[in-house]
């Protein structure tokens, strides 16, 4: 195999081509400067075409009170207050003109009576705000801004895998990045990265993310010297399919309660009623009668707990499985079929119906989802800056889930897809104003590339015998048993035991073949960026003493407010990983009085 | 559920042919986790495309039994105990390795289509759109673009017309551009010339494969064909329905 490479030069490389990727290179094509897009697989692959449910923004269709001020405050109650307010107002402010544009670009989502832009309820989302198609909504999203992007002379890099980030002295210069299809190394000289590689739900067994979700951008970012936050916060979503085994984890949108469904035990009990946190009780039902009432009128009932956020909720359905009131199969029941009309059920949720008559053998409309919660986001991410998604190293920016900040502890549904439009554009114009402003020639020191491409081929010469497969398998099993929904530091401590033997054995990986289009290689690659997303978000929960949103501990069951007031930190040192505790950015005075106020 | 024989194409453009594996399988299983567990035990360097395992990106497309198929929406048990599973790449594009085509020309064919040209908003600066003016085209936006019925089409698998012919995907494509209620490009000439929907003769292969079941032919082709032959003879009847922004009345 060719230690050689290619050399492709832009001014600015956007690393992933989901939702914030593809807005990304479209922004920054717009300001004129030349844009490479770089993808693992084929373009509109991107996990961004799995999101089901919607899109948030305070368009106020359905709820004229609905606005920005609102949407924020959800936002940042969703997530705990651990959220940057700068970008959660930014995101709250923005989505509407992103949700519009998208329009404006061909997209169509369902409608509303009098011609407008249909919104569907979605958990901790005060009104119905989730612009949406059925329940295909990525779907129609990356296909608009694909569609839209392929004709602004943006160069792509299909099925191109980013391995390293290339630096001069401080500054990020372009990236190192093999072809699958050939197998062909190929150098990417920059002025700007935009980063927008998505999440790292591929270090868990049961998980709702595809096998690109291996946290590659997380670890590139850290190797090259950026800050990460909040890795301790791992969203598992509540409704995950749970038989059979195979299709464990596929991803149930919340859209099904959204549009009424409601979730049971064995008994029959809608057991959401017994989970209302303290801090959510004044805004939620206490009746079933209140909660069904809710459902149309807003105005004088309050939310079901059936839309809590999705921490509450994933936590309620596991409390209900390990006191023997689950499902058959492990998991609770999540039933539509006796609250709504079936027309409505396959109008609302086709590709649910569709999922699971194929895949499971259930009719939704005749009878009940068996569901469980599965890994599926990450709200920890690369430490950005609010208004233009710059990281700490200079001339690398970050949008979309890769990026952190936006969602504090807990993300709520559909503030993903709000959140890639509102910051890759941003990503993209300040990466493209870097680029033109900061000139000169940038270095990529060859004998680094070289010594990069001898690594990379390694595998294929060892003599030692581990397999590739076996080792993520092993992690991924570990992740799931000691890094789950609840923790504690026994089991954090057993995890940092087993990734430090998983990365000596990942050390004596051998593949077999050659190296065009070889998955066994290229899942020996992805090891490096799985195991160290495993060990940050380990370590991150190591730290935080506390339980807040998507980060449970057994042994501290308690929101400590002292632990409210920082994010943990993790950046690169000798070789390892340090942590910092560091204080949140300022609340100005004004949010600080409308967070307080009741709803 | 017992072990399988999985027979598989192994090889590049230049050299392969089919091999026969056993491997274990369980009850639920779709073919695409027979597939990784063959490459997770015996062939680490099998050659396959995926991302969500759940028919939504449409990356998974191979031809199962002869016939085009997702690896991840086909069901183990829609097969007789005993019997053997063949697996080969999809035959209308070229071999990259194993499994994986190289789809390329789906990607021309993508570029070649001119955008949206946005008609001017109401009044008040907005877009309204009714639900049953979009019905039928958020139908033809179902598409994953798996390319299945690319594949099938006899235009593109056994004629060299790929320059001249977009396939069934793109036809819908077109045709879901060409009934948007916000769109005021003429695209007949491109839809005839460019596209040369002349050369599908309506033998709805690709309707049949569609994963999404979308009604390609039905509700995109045939009202494509004629509207080609309306306003080939006259134009005036593109201004009208433009003007009047309603589509064409979809059969169902
Ligand atoms: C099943 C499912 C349903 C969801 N439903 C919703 C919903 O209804 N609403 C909502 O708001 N959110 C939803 N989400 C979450 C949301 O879809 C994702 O968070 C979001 O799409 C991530 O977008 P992104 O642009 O950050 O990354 P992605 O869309 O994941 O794109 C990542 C890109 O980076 C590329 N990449 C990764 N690593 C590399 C590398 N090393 N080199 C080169 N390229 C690389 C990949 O190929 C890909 O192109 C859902 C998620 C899932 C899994
Ligand atoms: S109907 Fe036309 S496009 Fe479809 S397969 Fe037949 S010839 Fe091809
Ligand atoms: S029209 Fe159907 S078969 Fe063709 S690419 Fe789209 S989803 Fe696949
Ligand atoms: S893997 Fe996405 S459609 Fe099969």
């Amino acid at each position: 195999m060719a230690r050689d490479w290619e050399t492709q030069e832009h001014d600015v490389i956007v690393v992933g081509a989901g939702g914030a990727g593809l807005r990304a290179a479209i922004e920054a094509a717009a300001q004129g400067v030349s844009v490479g897009l770089i993808c693992k697989s084929l373009l509109g692959k991107a996990h961004t075409v799995m999101a089901e449910g919607g899109i948030a923004a305070a368009l106020g269709n359905v709820w004229p009170e609905d606005n920005w001020r609102v949407h924020f405050r959800d936002t940042m109650r969703g997530g705990k207050m651990l959220n940057n307010w700068r970008m959660a107002q930014l995101h709250a402010q923005e989505a509407p003109d992103r949700v519009l544009e998208l329009e404006r670009w061909g997209a169509l989502f369902d409608r509303t009576k009098d011609g407008r832009i249909l919104q569907r309820d979605f958990g901790g989302h005060r009104y119905a705000r989730l612009a949406h198609v059925g329940d295909r909504t990525g779907l129609e999203m990356i296909r608009t801004l694909q569609d839209h992007a392929i004709h602004q002379g943006i160069d792509v890099h299909m099925e191109t895998t980013v391995l390293r980030l290339l630096k001069d002295g401080d500054r990020v210069c372009g990236a190192f990045a093999y072809r699958r299809d050939r197998g062909d190394f190929v150098v990417f000289r920059a002025k700007a990265v935009v980063l927008a590689t998505g999440g790292i739900g591929k270090a868990w067994a049961i998980t709702s993310n595809s096998w690109e979700y291996t946290g590659d951008g997380h670890s590139l970012a850290l190797w090259a010297g950026a800050d990460l936050i909040d890795m301790e916060f791992v969203q598992f979503h509540p409704t995950g399919m749970v038989w059979p085994p195979s299709v464990r984890g596929i991803l149930v949108t919340e859209g099904v309660r959204g549009d009424g469904g409601t979730l049971k035990n064995n008994l029959g009990e809608r057991f959401m009623f017994r989970y209302i946190p303290e801090y959510f009780r004044a805004e939620t039902a206490d009746t079933e009668a209140e909660a069904d009432r809710w459902y149309t009128d807003k105005t004088n009932n309050r939310r079901t707990p059936d839309l809590l956020p999705r921490d509450e909720v994933a936590r309620a359905i596991n409390a209900e499985v390990k006191a023997g009131r689950g499902s058959p199969h492990g998991g609770v029941f999540l039933d539509i079929c006796a609250r709504r009309p079936a027309d409505y059920i396959k109008k609302r949720l086709p590709s649910m119906y569709h999922q699971f008559k194929e895949l499971a053998d259930v009719d939704i409309t005749k009878d009940p989802m068996e569901v469980g919660p599965t890994c599926h986001y990450v709200m920890g991410g690369v430490r950005v800056d609010a208004d233009s998604g710059a990281s700490t190293v200079p001339g690398l920016f970050a949008a979309g889930e890769v990026a952190g900040g936006l969602h504090g502890s807990n993300r709520l549904g559909g503030n993903s897809l709000s959140d890639l439009l509102v910051f890759g554009r941003r990503a993209g114009f300040h990466a493209a104003l870097y680029a033109k402003d900061r000139g000169g020639q940038l270095r990529v020191e060859p004998r680094e590339v070289e010594s990069l491409a001898r690594e990379a081929l390694e595998p294929f010469s060892r003599a030692g015998g581990e397999n590739p497969y076996a080792i993520q398998h092993e992690l991924q099993e570990t992740m799931q048993r000691l890094v789950g929904i609840i923790r504690t530091e026994s089991e954090l401590r057993e995890a940092i035991g087993a990734i430090e033997r998983l990365k000596e054995r990942a050390g004596r990986v051998r593949v077999e073949g050659e190296g065009a289009y070889n998955p066994g290689w290229h899942t020996a690659l992805d090891l490096r960026s799985l195991l160290t997303v495993a060990e940050c978000s380990t370590l991150a929960a190591l730290e935080r003493r506390e339980s807040r949103g998507g980060h449970t501990r057994e042994d501290y069951p308690k929101a400590d407010p002292e632990w409210g007031k920082v994010n943990v930190v993790l950046r690169r040192k000798d070789g390892g990983i340090a942590l910092a505790r560091e204080p949140l950015p300022d609340l100005p005075a004004e949010f600080q009085k409308l967070l307080g106020e009741p709803s | 559920m017992p072990a399988v024989t999985l027979r598989v194409f192994r090889g590049d453009a230049a050299a392969g042919g089919f091999r026969d594996y056993r491997v274990e399988t369980e009850p639920g299983m779709v073919v695409l986790d027979v597939v990784h567990r063959l490459q997770a035990t015996q062939v680490t360097d099998l050659a396959v495309r995926w991302n969500c395992k759940a028919g939504k990106c449409g990356s998974c497309s191979a031809e199962i039994n002869g016939v085009p198929r997702l690896l991840c929406m086909t069901r183990m048990n829609l097969f007789a105990d005993g019997e053997t599973i063949t697996l080969a790449p999809l035959r209308a594009f070229p071999l990259i390795r194993d499994l994986v085509t190289d789809v390329s020309y789906n990607y021309e064919k993508a570029k070649q289509i001119a955008p949206l040209r946005l008609k001017p908003p109401e009044a008040d600066g907005s877009y309204r759109m009714m639900q049953e003016d979009i019905d039928r085209i958020q139908e033809f936006h179902k598409c994953i673009e798996c390319f299945l019925c690319q594949d099938v089409c006899h235009v593109i698998r056994d004629h060299d017309t790929k320059p001249v012919f977009a396939g069934p995907r793109f036809f819908i494509k077109l045709a879901s551009l060409e009934m948007h209620p916000l769109d005021t490009r003429d695209r007949i000439d491109a839809i005839r010339r460019e596209a040369g929907l002349g050369l599908c003769n309506i033998t709805k292969c690709c309707t049949e494969v569609c994963p999404e079941h979308i009604h390609i032919t039905d509700n995109g082709i045939i009202p494509l064909k004629e509207r080609m032959v309306d306003e080939f003879f006259d134009p005036v009847v593109w201004l009208v329905r433009k003007l009047r922004g309603t589509p064409k009345a979809p059969a169902s």
